[in-house]
């Protein structure tokens, strides 16, 4: 049990939000900021700092264009990220097994 | 930390979050139902027109409707009013009752994902559109039902990957009939009448009982 937990947490995405970036991520190529956020119904803020932590663990690949005179960020999932994401569901899979069997 | 919490809730939310972000899922049943309804007024304007019963293969409706004056039309401007009044209003239903169901959903109506599944929609549909008519322009008109069922059908397996899966099941059945109605040529509006019109109240009903009725 105690290592299930242990794998949750260190994939830095035990967070509703971070998982939820991811989850969009993976299932789309290269997604815009202002999707993410109507999807997810956040705050920009919000949205921005958990995008940026996901940055730091090089789990998304940010590209900036110029879409005329508009600048637009997109985000993709990297091997790194997609590898953290399927640890996590399998960690998170295995916790809800270990629950049925308890009951 | 709320994951840790409810695990099987958080995955419930993953799932549902992929299957929103990635499929356009406001497609309405109705707007299936009503194209249906639609397309059966606009054959059975066909045969008042022509006065013709359904599965009468003695005669052939571009014999017939060569001579036909009724209404104080000739066939050129009957077919097109017909046409016209089949595609405004299937499509204004369609229009109507997908941005009700994606208001109720909280989907957008216009976005990436509604885009892509047009844009996947439209490449067998127009291309099947240009095949027909080129078969219109070389006099091959038996053949221009059996064509565009078969097209229909496989823009509906195409689009099915960006919206409701179950669109992929009625796309087979419209490639199933159109494929069968090119052996029994000469039943050309009957077919078109089942494939667009009975499987879709059939598809739309089904989808209809499956994910809108509450």
């Amino acid at each position: 049990m105690k290592k299930i937990l242990d794998i949750l947490e260190s994939t830095k995405l035990d967070n509703r939000v971070r998982l939820g970036i991811m989850s969009i991520l993976m299932v789309n190529d290269w997604v815009e900021f202002k999707r993410l956020k109507e999807t997810l119904e956040l705050s920009d803020g919000n949205l921005a700092s958990h995008l940026k932590v996901l940055e730091k663990e090089k789990y998304i690949a940010i590209s900036k264009q110029f879409v005329g005179r508009k600048p637009q960020t997109t985000y993709q999932v990297t091997d790194l990220g997609r590898t953290a994401f399927e640890t996590h569901l399998n960690a998170l899979e295995a916790l809800v097994k270990r629950k049925k069997e308890n009951f | 930390m709320e994951s840790r919490k409810n695990p099987s809730e958080t995955l419930d939310e993953i799932r549902s979050l992929m299957e929103r972000s990635s499929r356009f899922i406001s497609l309405s049943g109705l707007s299936g139902i009503a194209a249906g309804l639609f397309a059966i007024i606009g054959a059975a304007l066909v045969y008042i027109y022509l006065d013709m019963i359904p599965f009468d293969g003695k005669r052939l409706y571009y014999v017939e409707a060569i001579h036909s004056t009724k209404w104080g039309m000739n066939y050129i401007t009957f077919f097109l009013l017909d046409v016209v009044f089949i595609l405004i209003g299937a499509i204004s239903c369609g229009i109507f009752f997908t941005t009700r169901k994606a208001k109720r959903k909280g989907q957008q109506i216009w976005d990436a994902l509604s885009q892509r599944l047009l844009v996947n929609l439209f490449i067998p549909l127009v291309t099947g559109g240009i095949f027909c008519l080129g078969l219109f322009y070389h006099g091959f008109f038996g053949l221009l039902a059996p064509t565009t069922l078969v097209f229909y059908g496989l823009a509906l397996v195409n689009a099915s990957k960006y919206t409701l899966k179950d669109i992929r099941h009625l796309g087979y059945c419209e490639i199933a009939l159109g494929l069968l109605s090119l052996f029994f040529l000469g039943y050309g509006l009957e077919v078109w009448v089942i494939g667009f019109g009975i499987l879709h109240i059939i598809y739309g009903s089904l989808m209809y009982w499956k994910y809108e009725r509450a």
